[in-house]
């Protein structure tokens, strides 16, 4: 293939070819030894024991339960929130708005807020949620904060799949009669279901791995509730939680149980994701 | 009836004109609650002290609020970052857009997705067992805490975003320019350098911006390995970031200018994610014009 290519050229295309392959190679290994390395230092330290008590300080064990069910709780009250809002946000933008100038505004915003540090979101989620509305630190005031940084997200895949509905859809639905509303609730919401899923499974992604909106607005308590009473108190995420441990106690072997925790979680919801998208995809 | 029909219709209409409205609402109030909350600091120690000020000694007596430091540490930090993270993330997008094959490329791009799905709290905890300590024996230092743990730890974070957005671009280039190119002699590697980067080239401008955006808003992962000292920026002395900067006098802002400069320390910070964003916009909305 390369008869006649004058051997500078031969060293141009020979060390770009390098080049590429080192870079490459050198992504996947950090996934790698990540992967291997924080399933090596954190699965001899899950224990049953730490999954399912909480930390006691008399008996001087640690353990992440309540942990693990403030993640659930703020994710489910992150979802209920964020769900209508960002897709009812996607429906206004694809079948409403008429108005070029307020869309250009509503995208602007939505892109601004993807843009913003999460360590921003926790200090405004801080003022707005915990001091200005009287939420106290919370895991409510936490999940509020995470709706707003949700958002973009979940209106970006539900737009996204918004838009490969077929218009003839609307159309025929419109000369059967049917309201604007009618056609929303029976022809599009069913067709962005999939959006509306990888959205929701991103989210979560988001919400595992977040720490920095989260320390100041959903705090650090270790505490066992139920769903409703967890959501007025204080509670550390897994994030926090290994957080907190690691920098603030030194307790690493309890970190890299919890890494390791998350590692898996990051993981699945990546298959996850793929997965749904292909199952879609194979639909249609 | 039918007057009833459109009152409904209407008044759903209404709904998800709010629910369209409720970014920017949310955009509108944080601007504002930052700028509200952050000038008066600004304006009591004065403009020129607070951004250029070379001394962060909130607790001393008289106080100091300079935080030139921390302005200087992002900057750096984030540079160090690009630097290192660009010419990976680009060689590997090259790959993985045109010259992989497909396997190997769903094998790597699953490992990039992984890696943009990591927490930061895991990268942190990674690089204070085992970057910081690399770094003290590697250079011999006596505390391995610095902005080039700092800086390690960012070029791999903003990894996946530039791969990303650089692949998005790359694969987007019309197949007739490659081909133009390799009809009139060009191998496929010369081609793809010297044809398809320069064609995408605003889309890979904006997977370096978002890149910018990544590492200079990152705070868990950069509070853990950097040490979190106001010193000015120095490779191997332990730093303070901007977001690092916030995330820990949030923990005991107690009242009074202390609490307020906090503030303004998040305002300075929003101000430059607003100059990326502004960037990013342009770079993005070029690309998609060609």
């Amino acid at each position: 293939m390369n008869k006649g290519v004058s051997t500078k050229r031969k060293a141009y295309i020979g060390t770009m070819r390098f080049l590429m392959l080192a870079s490459a190679l050198l992504t996947v290994a950090l996934v790698v030894f990540l992967i291997v390395y924080v399933m090596y230092k954190g699965i001899p330290n899950i224990t049953w024991e730490l999954l399912s008590t909480r930390p006691s300080y008399l008996a001087g064990t640690i353990g992440i339960l309540p942990d693990i069910l403030n993640t659930v709780y703020i994710i489910i009250a992150t979802l209920v929130f964020v769900l209508p809002l960002g897709v009812g946000a996607a429906i206004y933008l694809t079948e409403y708005a008429s108005n070029k100038k307020l869309v250009a505004v509503i995208e602007y915003a939505t892109e601004t807020l993807s843009g913003i540090p999460s360590i921003i979101y926790g200090l405004v989620g801080m003022i707005f949620f915990c001091q200005f509305l009287q939420m106290e630190t919370s895991l409510l005031a936490g999940s509020l904060t995470l709706v707003i940084m949700n958002l973009p997200t979940i209106m970006r895949t539900t737009q996204e799949s918004l838009k490969t509905v077929p218009q003839s859809y609307r159309e025929g639905a419109f000369g059967l009669g049917a309201g604007k509303w009618r056609v929303i609730r029976t022809v599009v919401l069913p067709g962005c279901v999939d959006g509306i899923i990888t959205g929701c499974i991103l989210t979560v992604g988001r919400i595992v791995g977040e720490t920095a909106a989260l320390l100041y607005t959903a705090g650090f308590a270790h505490a066992l509730y139920g769903f409703f009473e967890g959501l007025e108190n204080a509670g550390a995420t897994l994030t926090v939680a290994l957080y907190v441990y690691a920098k603030e106690q030194g307790e690493f072997e309890v970190a890299f149980a919890i890494a390791a925790i998350l590692m898996a979680l990051t993981l699945i919801i990546n298959i996850a994701a793929k997965l749904v998208g292909v199952y879609f995809k194979r639909r249609r | 009836m039918k007057n009833r029909k459109r009152l409904f219709e209407n008044i759903v209409h209404g709904i998800f004109l709010v629910l369209g409205l409720v970014t920017v609402g949310c955009v509108l109030l944080i601007t504002v609650y930052l700028v509200i909350s952050g000038i008066p600091a600004i304006r009591e120690i004065g403009l020129v002290e607070f951004l250029f000020g070379d001394t962060w000694a909130s607790t001393a007596d008289p106080p100091q609020f300079g935080i030139l430091p921390f302005i200087l540490t992002s900057i750096y930090g984030t540079s160090g970052a690009i630097l290192i993270g660009v010419p990976i993330g680009f060689m590997t997008s090259v790959y993985l857009a045109k010259v992989a094959p497909p396997k190997l490329k769903s094998t790597v791009s699953a490992a990039v997705s992984l890696l943009a799905g990591i927490p930061s709290v895991v990268y942190g905890l990674v690089g204070m067992l085992v970057l910081v300590p690399g770094i003290r024996e590697v250079f011999d230092v006596p505390d391995g805490s610095s902005l080039l743990a700092a800086i390690i730890v960012l070029a791999i974070m903003i990894l996946p975003s530039i791969i990303n957005v650089s692949v998005t671009a790359l694969e987007a280039v019309p197949k007739e320019y490659e081909d133009a190119s390799l009809a009139l002699g060009a191998t496929p590697i010369e081609t793809y350098f010297r044809v398809s980067v320069p064609a995408a080239k605003s889309g890979i401008a904006a997977a370096v911006v978002l890149g910018v955006g990544r590492a200079i808003g990152e705070a868990m992962a950069v509070v853990m390995v950097s040490g979190n000292v106001a010193n000015m920026p120095s490779l191997f002395q332990s730093v303070r970031f901007l977001t690092t900067a916030v995330s820990s006098e949030m923990s005991y802002a107690g009242a009074g200018l202390r609490r307020q400069a906090l503030f303004s320390i998040a305002l300075v910070l929003f101000f430059f994610i607003m100059l990326i964003n502004a960037a990013l916009n342009f770079f993005l909305k070029r690309s998609k014009e060609g």
